[in-house]
């Protein structure tokens, strides 16, 4: 079905889709490009060579176990500042370092789908300003809703590359299981997101979608509390509960990656894992790179 | 300490291996240059759909016959909506089970929904000026079931042999009692844009609940396979048989994240199983709960290492478990 002419395409994509249509699957070309483009990525990601390193210049760091060790303060607050230092040390919290191992492509994609996340909520805030009918009737606010839409679609596929990729990695290892669930939690929250998102278009699409999906919600029970058909309720848990949501296990998941690290490769170096180490080791790739007095090279995982 | 503990052991220390340079707040800030760019680039080029919604109003006036075929089943209760079900009616149309257990019943009716009062009777009864009318409603309401029943069979046996198409509805037939005058007058309302209106301020003047002509023109697409809104919906690929749920008007991509959700509907026994909703978000419900809790489960967390994608992901750390990736990129370690 054909709307009003499209504000400021340069490709005109406003007429019915091609449909490829093998056995029982039917896909719109739009869908399969786009699904073709996340794998493409992938393996580009996973097969070209990383930029070059440099090597890091700092001296020294902070091991874990001296962190605020000398704080004898009282209190709550004093408390909760010395398990700060303990679990999450500025030199964790923002690293200068890495594992020498973190020299992929593949890793870029988390900070990726963070960047569209934000992008999304930034462009989402001026949708807000204006009203949920605005982008309707402004050249403006059609521009806004494109941004928004762009925003979504690149969110959804960078954080479905980072899953394939922490998937293969077997990234939950060395007690890493809440940063894998707390992301898969992330990417559920996200597809409730997005789908009272499009439910909130106040258009021909939010109406059929609406309509179709309130049978499956219904059946399971969410319909008594959860009315699709109910735009005020959709829109409101699209605009604010939903996003907090979404944005509080983003937040808990990435200090996860920095309190626990990035999983090491499997079948590491023993001594690389510590395995047959002392207490106080001189990282191998520190040599090259001056540093003399290091302890547990906690830095930047 | 069994294998698992070890591993998690093994895995969970500080790395004492070699390091590489990192600039985490530089990352960042390119990450987001590069979509910030990226989003600007694709919503210039592609823009985004925007088709307007249909209405009560655009529906009668395609198809008034189809219009009044479906009125028709909201006042005598066959409608789809008035056979539902929770949450709009102790019936059980639409009633799902998965096994024994309705959970859609265990919560019982919670937006109450009467298709004859709702859908017909109290919006006619807002118009005024309309003596014949008034009395075509206190007739209707003051009969009997059986009565009601008569009529709208009566009528509706004639309306049936006429297209969905046709503007020739029937406005006199004694056999169907008061119902001509009902129809014709919702008719007339339906296609002047009023109804519309009236379905939304039932209750009050502020709503943005848009159950009820949802739920109105919803019918025909159940009862009518080539109802106005079915033959708009199907040229766009967004009926369930269609994975609708991952399309979008026009030639945008929609939601290719729902390709798993909406697969189940397309396979039997899911397809053509009254209960396939139920169904499909039990499978859903369970495969995301195994992915969540992919860490733990014995065989699933192995089989990132029976295939080894990861040794092509960390290659220069097994040419060179040494590499700081601060120069060249080492030959093949020495065995």
């Amino acid at each position: 079905m054909n709307g009003h002419p499209v504000v400021g395409a340069i490709v005109n994509l406003n007429h019915p889709d091609y449909y490829i249509h093998w056995g029982f699957i039917l896909i719109s070309m739009a869908n399969f490009l786009v699904i073709v483009i996340l794998i493409v990525l992938f393996a580009l990601a996973i097969s070209i060579p990383f930029l070059k390193g440099k090597p890091v210049k700092r001296r020294k760091y902070q091991s874990i176990a001296s962190a605020g060790s000398d704080d004898e303060s009282e209190g709550w607050t004093a408390h909760g500042r010395r398990l700060g230092l303990k679990y999450l040390p500025p030199d964790k919290l923002l690293p200068d370092g890495q594992p020498s191992y973190v020299a992929s492509w593949v890793y870029v994609f988390g900070v990726l789908t963070i960047g569209a996340l934000i992008m999304a909520i930034l462009s989402g805030m001026v949708l807000a300003i204006e009203g949920p009918t605005w982008w309707h009737l402004s050249d403006i606010g059609h521009f806004v809703n494109s941004l928004h839409l762009w925003s979504v679609e690149l969110f959804m596929g960078f954080m479905t590359v980072h899953l394939w990729a922490k998937f293969w990695m077997a990234a939950w290892r060395g007690k890493r299981w809440l940063t894998w669930m707390t992301g898969m939690l992330a990417f559920l929250v996200s597809i409730v997101e997005a789908f009272t998102g499009y439910l909130s278009q106040t258009n021909f699409d939010s109406q059929w979608i609406a309509f179709e999906s309130k049978d499956a919600f219904n059946s399971g029970g969410i319909g008594a509390f959860f009315n699709a058909m109910n735009f005020g309720q959709a829109l409101m848990l699209h605009i604010v509960l939903v996003p907090i949501i979404l944005v509080l296990i983003v937040g808990i998941h990435v200090l996860m990656v920095r309190i626990r690290g990035v999983v090491p490769p499997i079948g590491a170096e023993p001594a690389h894992l510590g395995e047959d180490s002392g207490d106080a080791v001189i990282a191998s790739g520190a040599q090259e790179t001056g540093i003399q007095e290091t302890s547990t090279l906690e830095v930047g995982q | 300490m069994s294998r698992w503990s070890q591993s998690e052991r093994k895995y969970g220390r500080p790395w004492h291996g070699p390091l590489r340079h990192y600039d985490i707040l530089k990352e960042a800030t390119i990450a987001f240059v590069i979509v910030l760019v990226l989003v600007f680039l694709l919503a210039i080029t592609f823009s985004s759909p925007d088709v307007p919604p249909v209405t009560v109003q655009s529906w009668a006036k395609a198809q008034p016959v189809g219009f009044v075929d479906i009125a028709l089943t909201e006042l005598n209760g066959t409608s789809t909506t008035a056979t539902y079900g929770p949450p709009y009616n102790t019936a059980t149309g639409s009633l799902q089970t998965l096994g024994p257990v309705s959970v859609q019943k265990f919560f019982g009716v919670k937006y109450p929904l009467n298709t004859a009062k709702d859908f017909v009777l109290n919006p006619l009864s807002t118009l005024p000026d309309f003596p014949s009318l008034t009395v075509a409603i206190s007739t209707y309401e003051h009969a009997s079931k059986a009565t009601e029943d008569h009529w709208i069979s009566n009528y509706q046996a004639q309306m049936n042999k006429l297209p969905l198409g046709s503007s020739a509805v029937i406005s006199e037939m004694p056999s169907a009692g008061p119902v001509p005058v009902l129809m014709t007058h919702l008719l007339a309302m339906a296609q002047s844009g009023a109804l519309d209106a009236q379905l939304l301020t039932q209750s009050s003047f502020y709503t943005t609940n848009y159950t009820n002509p949802l739920m109105f023109i919803g019918d025909s697409v159940v009862a009518q396979p080539n109802s106005y809104w079915n033959k708009l919906v199907t040229v766009d690929h967004l009926q369930g048989n269609q994975w609708g749920v991952m399309n979008e008007t026009g030639s945008w991509p929609g939601q290719p994240w729902m390709w798993l959700y909406t697969m189940w509907y397309q396979i039997s026994p899911m397809s053509t199983s009254g209960n396939g909703d139920v169904e499909v978000l039990a499978i859903m419900t369970v495969l995301s709960i195994l992915l969540l809790l992919v860490p733990i489960i014995p065989g699933l967390r192995k089989i990132p290492e029976k295939i080894p994608l990861y040794r092509l992901i960390w290659r220069n750390y097994y040419r060179d478990p040494d590499f700081t990736n601060a120069g060249e990129v080492p030959a093949q370690r020495p065995v």
